[in-house]
């Protein structure tokens, strides 16, 4: 919370000179040699510092696969955990370069903070986490129930619009973070821990008994998460949403983190565009040729990605569902680089 | 010779000079007004700037997001409000929550403070010990651990609300909060109203007639029955002849939580209980220090006439040493009621953790909500040593001083 007083100081009196700050954020992040990236405060499969403090999860990849694209170097990245309810305000005010942080991209959000989401890195919904002992089998069972949340959601409203709609009550309460909230669920405050299901299922890892938890069938909500950028500097808007696409694209090409190299030598033309051994697409976006290979050595393809920190390599082996590729059962899709 | 009295030489020219340049001059004045129109520009340049970088990055600004609706619920509400509101109300629900708290927790800090400052310098060594320890204890140990140990440690091991404790059959306390049967108004509930005013009133009158014959004759007279009976009696006149001024709603578990009743969340008892506590170890210390400001003569003196320790310190020592005490108690004041915005950590719905926290991301106007609440906790603190500054004034005018 005093980051957003802080943040909201330095708006203020930036304001004089803001201006010159805007759309220039690539040469800003070349010249600093450092990536500031948003992440969440430790979000299990996400992004969460390991024992040795080394930051890995699907949305720390996106900063890394940005920072060795732009950088050439996926080491060179400044993790800035942020809350939920304080991530927008780091990023409108310069603060981070782009925030990856499990956020659901909604229409005022990209139309009235100021920021452009690039991509969806994770097809979510919002689910609620319940103790088996309650015996619960649906969240239409669940009136007059207790419910803890993280303030600064949508989950908020997603759960008042939810039991609103089927004419239950219930009992709202928001913490400031995620640890507090789950905190208070494990102390039995709240009958129901609600939010994404991914999180649930991440955060179910922290409780001190995950097999007496379960998380309820329903999926209440939409909540496509990706990295957001500010609104107003194109071309940074570009490398963010085309890193992600390159995670993508390098999956449906089989190309991996291992047989990069090789893949690299192809004669085929559509692996050369993306390679830069035939035309400049790379340059095109204010990067390098290599720019493509720079991401697929940093953290491999989206599949890699999902696989190492959510998928079924993961303490989480949470199934690719929705996450899948297009063409074979699920809807990620990335437009052609070409 | 009588010389004709000479008229005075005018003064409003120098009155007029000294009110507003002080002793600087016309000069003062002129670079007084100058800095002050600097202050202005720099001021105007800030806003002005702020808005147009703000418009051009497509962040909305403006007010018009109070109108819109919240859509989000809010577990401790005093006044109605449903997600359908707007975010003004949300603001408003916020506003009361933390006044709420605030008030509680000042009447507590107030309480235990002087009790324990006072404690402090009993000779009686058991409890001197204990006050010192308390003191010692509580206010070295970070608040927001306080309130975290109270929420999670105390109120947190509290059972189920299935397993809850009951009191009295009609009283539940679990971790759900405690909830107590409501009292539903009634017809006579108006009656009722005016009955007690009527016998508030009443006593007062008696009271001050009383220490006016005190203090004109000397005679003590005997009043606290009269009281007793007048505050007793005429609210149960009024409940025997216009009816009962309540219904009661009892409480009943009903699937996950108790319907009916009234519910006192733990967040609210877990943040008033560590402000208060937490704030009355320091009070307890301004008490002590105020007290001994005191000359010991004052209760020697008291004790020369025949007055027991407690009253010589009631009618002697305490008058006096308020005069020592009032202002620190003031910034004690002012720090509890900031420190609540420490309830965001527990989930307690405060202003600063709905609106400027659940609005804020919400609507991202960081910067408008900022202000407001910066605004509204600055007046809250402003109000609060007004009156305690009228208060201070009073007391010292009492005391002749």
């Amino acid at each position: 919370m005093k980051r957003v007083f802080f943040v909201a100081s330095i708006a203020v009196a930036s304001g004089l000179w803001m201006q010159a700050a805007v759309a220039q954020t690539l040469k800003t992040v070349k010249d600093r040699g450092v990536l500031s990236c948003g992440v969440s405060q430790g979000l299990p499969g996400f992004s969460t510092p390991d024992d040795k403090g080394n930051w890995t999860g699907l949305d720390v990849d996106v900063c890394r696969a940005i920072a060795a694209a732009v950088l050439n170097d996926p080491t060179k990245v400044k993790f800035v955990p942020l809350s939920a309810k304080d991530r927008f305000t780091a990023l409108q005010s310069g603060e981070i370069d782009v925030l990856s942080r499990n956020t659901t991209w909604t229409l005022s959000r990209d139309t009235s903070l100021g920021v452009n989401f690039t991509g969806v890195t994770y097809y979510d919904g919002q689910g609620f986490l319940i103790r088996k002992s309650l015996k619960v089998n649906s969240a239409l069972e669940l009136n007059s129930a207790s419910i803890c949340v993280q303030t600064g959601t949508t989950n908020e409203q997603n759960v008042a619009d939810y039991f609103n709609g089927n004419h239950m009550k219930y009992e709202v309460i928001a913490f400031g973070t995620a640890d507090e909230t789950v905190k208070a669920y494990e102390s039995g405050r709240c009958d129901v821990f609600t939010s994404d299901i991914s999180q649930l299922y991440a955060e179910r890892l922290k409780l001190a008994n995950p097999a007496d938890h379960a998380v309820l069938p329903e999926v209440i909500s939409k909540e496509p998460l990706g990295p957001l950028v500010r609104h107003g500097d194109d071309q940074w808007f570009d490398i963010v949403k085309w890193t992600l696409f390159a995670m993508i694209n390098a999956e449906e090409l089989g190309v991996t983190q291992k047989n990069v190299d090789e893949m690299a030598k192809s004669t085929k033309p559509e692996l050369k565009r993306v390679f830069g051994t035939d035309g400049n697409l790379g340059e095109q976006l204010g990067l390098t040729k290599d720019w493509f290979s720079r991401i697929v050595k940093a953290v491999g393809n989206y599949g890699e990605s999902f696989d190492r920190n959510v998928g079924a390599g993961s303490k989480l082996g949470i199934a690719r569902g929705l996450n899948q590729l297009w063409n074979k059962g699920g809807i990620l899709y990335a437009p052609p680089i070409r | 010779m009588a010389s004709a009295a000479r008229k005075p030489p005018s003064q409003l020219g120098i009155k007029l000079r000294r009110a507003l340049c002080g002793r600087a001059g016309w000069g003062g004045f002129a670079l007084q007004l100058l800095f002050l129109a600097v202050l202005f520009w720099v001021g105007y340049e800030i806003l002005a700037n702020a808005r147009a970088n703000l418009q051009s990055q497509r962040i909305a600004s403006g007010f018009g997001f109070l109108s819109q609706t919240a859509g989000f619920g809010v577990s401790q509400t005093l006044i109605p409000y449903a997600e359908t509101d707007t975010y003004m109300r949300v603001f408003v629900v916020g506003l009361v929550n933390t006044l709420v708290v605030a008030a509680v927790g000042i009447v507590f800090a107030t309480i235990i403070g002087f009790a324990v400052g006072i404690g402090r310098l009993s000779p009686n060594w058991l409890l001197a010990r204990i006050s010192g320890g308390y003191v010692e204890l509580v206010r070295n140990l970070p608040l927001l651990f306080q309130i975290l140990f109270w929420y999670l440690a105390v109120l947190g091991a509290l059972p189920g609300p299935r397993q809850s404790i009951s009191l009295f059959g009609d009283i539940f306390l679990s971790n759900r909060g405690l909830v107590i049967p409501k009292p539903i108004a009634q017809g006579g509930l108006t009656a009722f109203g005016v009955a007690v005013v009527i016998a508030i009133v009443a006593a007062l009158v008696l009271r001050s007639h009383s220490r006016r014959q005190l203090f004109r004759s000397g005679r003590l007279l005997t009043v606290w029955p009269y009281v007793i009976a007048l505050l007793i009696g005429l609210p149960l006149l009024s409940i025997l002849a216009f009816g009962a001024p309540f219904a009661v709603e009892l409480p009943q578990l009903k699937g996950f939580n108790f319907s009916g009743g009234m519910r006192i969340v733990p967040e609210f008892v877990a943040l008033a209980l560590a402000l208060s506590t937490y704030t009355a170890a320091f009070i307890a210390e301004n008490v002590r220090a105020g007290i001994q400001s005191v000359h010991k003569g004052q209760l020697e003196a008291g004790a020369s006439l025949g007055l027991s320790r407690g009253t010589a310190l009631r009618l002697i020592v305490v008058p006096q040493a308020m005069r020592v005490i009032l202002p620190p108690l003031t910034n004690q004041y002012l720090n509890l009621t900031k420190n609540s915005s420490l309830a965001v950590a527990i989930g307690y719905p405060d202003l600063f953790s709905v609106f400027a926290g659940t609005t804020l991301s919400q609507t991202g106007q960081a910067i408008e909500i900022i202000v407001i609440t910066m605004g509204v906790y600055l007046l809250i603190s402003l109000l609060t040593s007004a009156l305690m500054s009228l208060y201070s004034w009073r007391s010292s005018r009492s005391l002749g001083a």
